[in-house]
């Protein structure tokens, strides 16, 4: 594939959002918004039980309430509701229970739908809600991760095991490294052997809008509208669960406030509004709560990891083992249990590992399910390395930047075949580090880190490193097939030229808050040489754009940037012979550039826009040709995509409090050509507070009855401004060479590396007191703990070096004190 | 049900409520004033942030009979003969929003923060935001803007 290598003039340019103009002035159109005649309103019933069996529901009271129109149960609607897709059984054998949306005889976690009321209107709703008596018998809960592996207490007895699904790669099997036993067991003779476990705490994707669904069931067609990331993959699986005809569902996604992958679940309220909208033959909506969507929607990551990383005495590594259990809470969601199987293929990072082994057990609990959270598994995996090889350099006392360029894939070694048997097609490690370094002043950090030890300062200094890749863009769908995922990884653009000269373009990457319709135009304008406001790109409504597999994983750039690069490109083919016929000339003596077709030779020429005008009057065209000038295209990228960079973090550490500051941190991202250099700092910024509050702030806690106590902003503690700082950000490019735009995708990749980098930076800080690990989040409680137990702070630190410990018993090492909540 | 009337957006408006209906309800079920949202349940996040009698208030903290008699300014008041507020413009400008969720508290809210301190130093930016919460921009541009609005120099 050929990269363009010279930026056109839109391409490259840092455009101010077209999306902006709606979103400040209030004019956006949200799922809320939303008002139709007749419209009715759901309120749901929640379990507050993590376990139970439901033993009666009393609805009359609810129904007697005013304005109340149904009030139904799970028993109610057992025939209509289906059960909610798994679209990523990762094993033939995976143990998947039947997920109804709404319970029918047995509460799985705290907030699942036992009952709805609909009613006129959503207060009468919420109070008829109040109104529904439900008994429950309460069932022994699986709450614990590591315990419900063990099958102590089942999530669903009927199952008789909560273990779902075992998945196992070996690069000695796969043909693609050693065998990683052998090389561990070498390492224990004559090398090194690092051995921990990390808790990946359970989070909450947290998006600023709550999800919202309203479902008009009037006319010949049903319309759903949803702030959803999947409004394509929706239509085909509630028409698939429902048994009614894809083309009359309509999937609506307006504007929608934020995903991060947690908006691309089919949620259990959509269906149930579907379904509730079909009996009552009138409009229902249904806007969640903050709580609801805390204890309802779905969370991420929660994974225990036992990580084993084997070296020869220089540094070089020889293996890495990786086993994992991954809490999938009560139900397989959507791609729930295939997270962890993204995840696999990024262990190995940037780094040429001779061995590999990658094994994890899925696990069901009774918590809400976990699915994809900005990352989805390559955040859990470069954590996971990129601690393991600080660790290595501490154990060889080596600066931890050091032991990651003996290790990585050299510039010069690139198309590289990773022991995870994936084709990175492009990269340069040594360029970004050097870049970050420089803007980090990573020496005169290291210099007053020193300073500060000596004079035994109250406030130490903390330094982190993270170097990561992803794969993202996902991708061939080939690959996705042998990794047995439900669906595709094509993606779907129409690039329309109007009779005015003016550009639609639709694109089956529907957006929530990236900014398409901007960077989109600047690619499309480019390819045609139209003005960018001339390109308006419509995206989130499977009417207008019927084609299309939607937006996560990075994927909106690198694979439909690409399908719309391929459609202008066929636009300009298609304009070609109608620009001679109507220039009287050959078509091979034709140039095309600026918008412009011209005669090669002489000064006559013919604007793409004025061809257009000609197609849509069709007076004058060459005989075969149709009268339109448009073009779709369907692209399913040959490779995944390899952004990669290094972060640098500096946090101060109030060692007789626990607080944990951060000071500085710079990163360096490669993504290859950048479109929109505005639009990639922003996400960029985004993505790195996300990362960062897995770090410090941020965990969904149980307490031991399986209560959700972090179900509001009270309780989970997304940052604010005054928790963050301003950041270093810059980027070196080495241009993908897997699509013609030669980018990377970049909507994940400040989440994946930052996390990391922070925790290296906390533990750095006060290693000294024989300290190696501070679980997330490093909250100043577990700070303080740690400090406190080792003897240190409060200006008088030991000095005793930090002595490696690996207990999977207890899962603790060092002297990390664990004060979380009831299933750690 | 309360007879109230206050002006919103520099609209007389008077309706029959009940007593219990929050402004922030009664802003976007009776006056249509969409602008206003609702991301929480518990005043934390701020994306209801709107001026009453010109001080920034989270709406779903006032009861619509407590703003009875007085002055209600919502982000679609903001923009004056179709020209944007200036601090519209700096968030546009300094690439301040992304989903755009929590953009019309955070306006508000920021609008009020240079209102009390018209030179605002990054801390104090920080501090003065810390209610509105924002899950895309990482608050790096968001702050740029507030700088950007108060005409202070900003870095990238």
């Amino acid at each position: 594939m050929t990269v363009t290598e010279q930026p056109a003039a839109e391409i490259g340019k840092d455009r101010r959002r077209k999306e902006d103009q709606r979103l400040i002035t209030g004019r956006t159109r949200w799922t809320d918004n939303l008002t139709l005649p007749g419209m009715l309103h759901m309120s749901m019933v929640r379990s507050p039980f993590a376990h139970a069996r439901i033993t009666s529901i009393d609805t009359t009271e609810a129904k007697a309430a005013p304005n109340v129109v149904a009030v139904i149960t799970g028993k109610d609607i057992a025939e209509e509701q289906g059960s909610l897709p798994n679209a990523w059984p990762i094993t033939p054998d995976q143990v998947t229970p039947a997920h109804p949306p709404v319970a029918i005889d047995r509460a799985t976690f705290a907030g699942e739908i036992v009952a709805v009321v609909v009613a006129r209107s959503a207060a009468a709703a919420r109070d008829a809600a109040e109104l529904v008596d439900v008994d429950y018998e309460e069932l022994p809960a699986a709450l614990d991760l590591k315990e419900s592996a063990e099958d102590t207490v089942l999530a669903h007895p009927d199952l008789g095991t909560n273990k779902s699904a075992l998945w196992v790669f070996d690069s000695a099997d796969a043909g693609t490294g050693g065998n990683v036993e052998e090389a561990i067991a070498k390492a224990r003779q004559d090398g090194i052997v690092i051995e921990r476990e990390y808790r990946q705490q359970r989070l909450i994707p947290a998006f600023m809008e709550p999800r919202s669904v309203v479902v008009d069931p009037t006319g010949e067609q049903i319309t759903m509208w949803s702030a959803t990331q999947v409004p394509h993959i929706l239509r085909f699986l509630l028409a698939a669960v429902l048994g009614v005809s894809e083309s009359k569902v309509r999937v609506i996604a307006p504007d929608v406030g934020g995903g991060f992958g947690g908006k691309l679940q089919t949620t259990p309220e959509e269906f149930i509004a579907m379904v509730m909208a079909r009996r009552l033959g009138k409009p229902v909506k249904f806007t969640e709560t903050r709580s609801e969507s805390m204890m309802a929607a779905h969370h991420g990551r929660d994974q225990w990891q036992r990580l084993t990383l084997s070296a020869e005495k220089d540094g070089t590594v020889t293996g890495f083992k990786v086993d994992l259990l991954a809490d999938l809470g009560s139900h397989v969601a959507l791609i729930g249990g295939g997270v962890p199987v993204l995840g696999a293929f990024m262990y190995n990072a940037i780094y040429k590992f001779p061995s590999y082994r990658f094994q994890v057990q899925t696990v069901l609990t009774n918590k809400a399910w976990t699915d994809a959270y900005r990352g989805a598994g390559r955040p859990e995996a470069t954590f996971a390395i990129e601690r393991m090889m600080t660790e290595l350099a501490v154990e060889l006392g080596v600066d931890p930047l050091e032991i990651r360029e003996k290790n990585w894939i050299k510039h010069e070694e690139f198309p590289f075949t990773s022991v995870a048997g994936l084709e990175y097609d492009s990269g340069n490690y040594e360029a970004a580090t050097a870049l970050a370094k420089e803007h980090f002043g990573y020496d005169e950090l290291r210099a007053e880190q020193a300073r500060r030890r000596e004079a035994k300062d109250p406030v130490q200094l903390g330094i982190g490193v993270s170097t990561f890749t992803e794969m993202c863009g996902l991708a061939p769908s080939r690959v996705l097939g042998s990794l047995d995922y439900g669906a595709g990884g094509w993606e779907h653009a129409s690039v329309r030229m109007l009779p005015t000269g003016k550009v639609e373009v639709l694109t089956g990457a529907s957006a929530h808050g990236q900014g398409h319709e901007t960077a989109f135009s600047q690619i499309v304008a480019d390819r045609l040489g139209v003005p960018f406001e001339d390109v308006e790109v419509l995206h989130g409504d499977t009417q207008v754009t019927p084609k299309g597999l939607d937006t996560y994983g990075s994927r909106s750039l690198v694979v439909g940037g690409e399908a719309l690069v391929r459609a202008a490109d066929k636009v300009v083919e298609k304009a070609k012979p109608i620009a001679a016929h109507l220039l009287e000339a050959s078509a091979d003596d034709l140039d095309f550039a600026g918008g412009r077709f011209t005669v090669r030779g002489t000064d006559q020429g013919m604007g793409i826009g004025e061809i257009a005008l000609a197609t849509f009057a069709a007076h004058n065209l060459p005989d075969g040709v149709e009268p339109s000038l448009d073009s779709d295209a369907t692209f399913d990228p040959v490779n995944f995509n390899y952004p990669h960079g290094t972060h640098l973090c500096a946090v101060e550490i109030d060692t007789e409090t626990g607080a944990v500051k951060m000071r500085k941190y710079t990163c360096v991202d490669d993504i290859g050509n950048v479109i929109n250099p505005l639009i990639v700092a922003g996400q960029v910024h985004g993505g790195l507070v996300q990362g960062i509050a897995q770090a410090l702030w941020e965990e969904a806690v149980y307490d031991e009855s399986g209560t959700l106590v972090s179900a509001s902003f009270v309780d989970y503690l997304v940052p604010t401004a005054a928790d963050t700082i301003s950041f270093d950000v810059d980027h070196t490019t080495t241009p993908a060479t897997t699509n013609t735009l030669g980018t990377k995708g970049v909507g994940e990749a400040g989440t994946i590396a930052s996390t990391p980098a922070v925790v290296n930076a906390v533990v750095d800080a006060i290693r000294h007191f024989g300290i190696n690990d501070i679980q997330m989040p490093c909250t100043p409680e577990r700070v303080w703990r740690a400090i406190h137990d080792s003897g240190g702070g409060g200006g008088e630190p030991t000095t005793e070096a930090a002595a490696p410990h690996f207990d999977p018993a207890s899962g603790n090492q060092g002297t990390a004190d664990r004060t979380d909540g009831a299933d750690s | 049900m309360t007879k109230i009337q206050m002006t919103v957006d520099g609209a007389t408006v008077s309706d029959d409520v009940e007593p219990r209906m929050l402004l922030v309800h009664y802003l976007r079920e009776k006056v249509g004033k969409t602008g206003t949202v609702i991301g929480c349940d518990t005043s934390n996040c701020g994306a209801c942030t709107v001026h009453l009698d010109g001080r920034s208030v989270k709406s779903c903290n006032v009861l619509a009979v407590q703003a009875d008699g007085h002055e209600v300014t919502t982000v679609e008041g903001l923009a004056k003969d179709g020209e944007l507020h200036p601090m519209q413009a700096a968030f546009h400008e300094c690439h301040a929003l992304q989903c755009g969720f929590c953009t019309p508290g955070m306006i508000m809210q920021s609008i009020d923060l240079l209102n009390d301190n018209p030179k605002p130093s990054e801390d104090e930016i920080r501090l003065g935001l810390e209610g509105n919460l924002c899950r895309c921009t990482g608050y790096h541009n968001i702050v740029r803007a507030v700088q950007t609005a108060s005409g202070q120099e900003v870095g990238s």
